[in-house]
């Protein structure tokens, strides 16, 4: 096996991707796993590029690196309290709580390696994001207008969840 | 080459970070948040096995656009669920959301 580019680049990556999922769960305060869980998603738009899906990749950073962790730091000013540390107390919870996520790991990456995959890497074409506007326009419109609309109901229901309630 | 086992090998650790961090954190917005890295991990699923599955196309991409859009909808009402909650109870600890047990 040579090290080649693209195996640094996906070692790089997922480094990224892991160790911000990691960080998210051991630092401190809320910002800071806030930040470090933008760390995993640029990571993993990272992956997306090399596996050829470039529109994704941007779409990845937009949406999630972009709108969810700014969305969320958003949040966190807006729901400030002195949460400062959000270490678990319960010691048989946080025991129970590693053993349920080791084992579903576990039994993923068991499955994952004792299947025999194909090897070969399909060649999705040079130009498919042109492919995936015209897939996504002609075979999944209709997927896509109900996509659509639970963006809207979401946003109206966003505002009026949020919204201050008149005191009458 | 990279081989298909590898993102899914990436998958399937960030999706037990996800599950981990459900389980155990106590602030309502970082359990938002392992959600979305748990949907992260099923969206490299999806686009490893659009170049790599045993019929690749594109249809794992577009399904991976869809994932991306039901995901931004559950971040904002969750968000929105989270302000109402703090403005009404002044937490967002989820071991005192505990109204329906009581």
């Amino acid at each position: 096996m040579t090290i080649t580019g693209q195996y640094l680049a996906f070692f790089l990556f997922a480094l990224m991707a892991i160790s911000g999922g990691v960080f998210m769960l051991n630092l401190n305060r809320v910002i800071h796993m806030v930040l470090s869980i933008g760390l995993s998603f640029f990571g993993v738009a990272g992956l997306f590029v090399l596996l050829q899906a470039e529109y994704l990749a941007f779409v990845q950073i937009l949406i999630y690196a972009g709108a969810i962790t700014i969305m969320m730091a958003m949040g966190t000013m807006m729901t400030h309290h002195q949460l400062e540390s959000t270490k678990a107390r319960r010691k048989w919870h946080t025991f129970l709580a590693v053993v349920t996520a080791m084992a579903i790991g576990i039994f993923i990456l068991y499955g994952v390696y004792t299947t025999i995959w194909p090897t070969e890497p399909a060649n999705l074409g040079a130009n498919n994001v042109l492919e995936i506007g015209l897939t996504m326009f002609s075979t999944y419109v209709i997927p896509f207008e109900l996509a659509s609309i639970l963006l809207l109901v979401a946003l109206v229901g966003a505002i009026v969840l949020a919204k201050k309630e008149s005191d009458e | 080459m990279v081989p298909l086992n590898a993102y899914l090998a990436v998958g399937a650790i960030l999706f037990s970070l996800g599950i981990y961090g459900l389980l155990t954190k106590k602030n309502a917005i970082i359990v938002l948040l392992s959600i979305e890295l748990m949907l992260n991990a099923v969206n490299i699923n999806f686009v490893a096995f659009s170049r790599y599955g045993l019929f690749a196309s594109l249809t794992g991409q577009i399904f991976t656009i869809f994932t991306i859009t039901v995901a931004a909808a559950e971040a904002a009402i969750g968000l929105a669920i989270l302000v109402a909650l703090f403005r009404n109870k002044a937490t967002i600890d989820v071991t005192e959301m505990d109204i329906m047990k009581r």
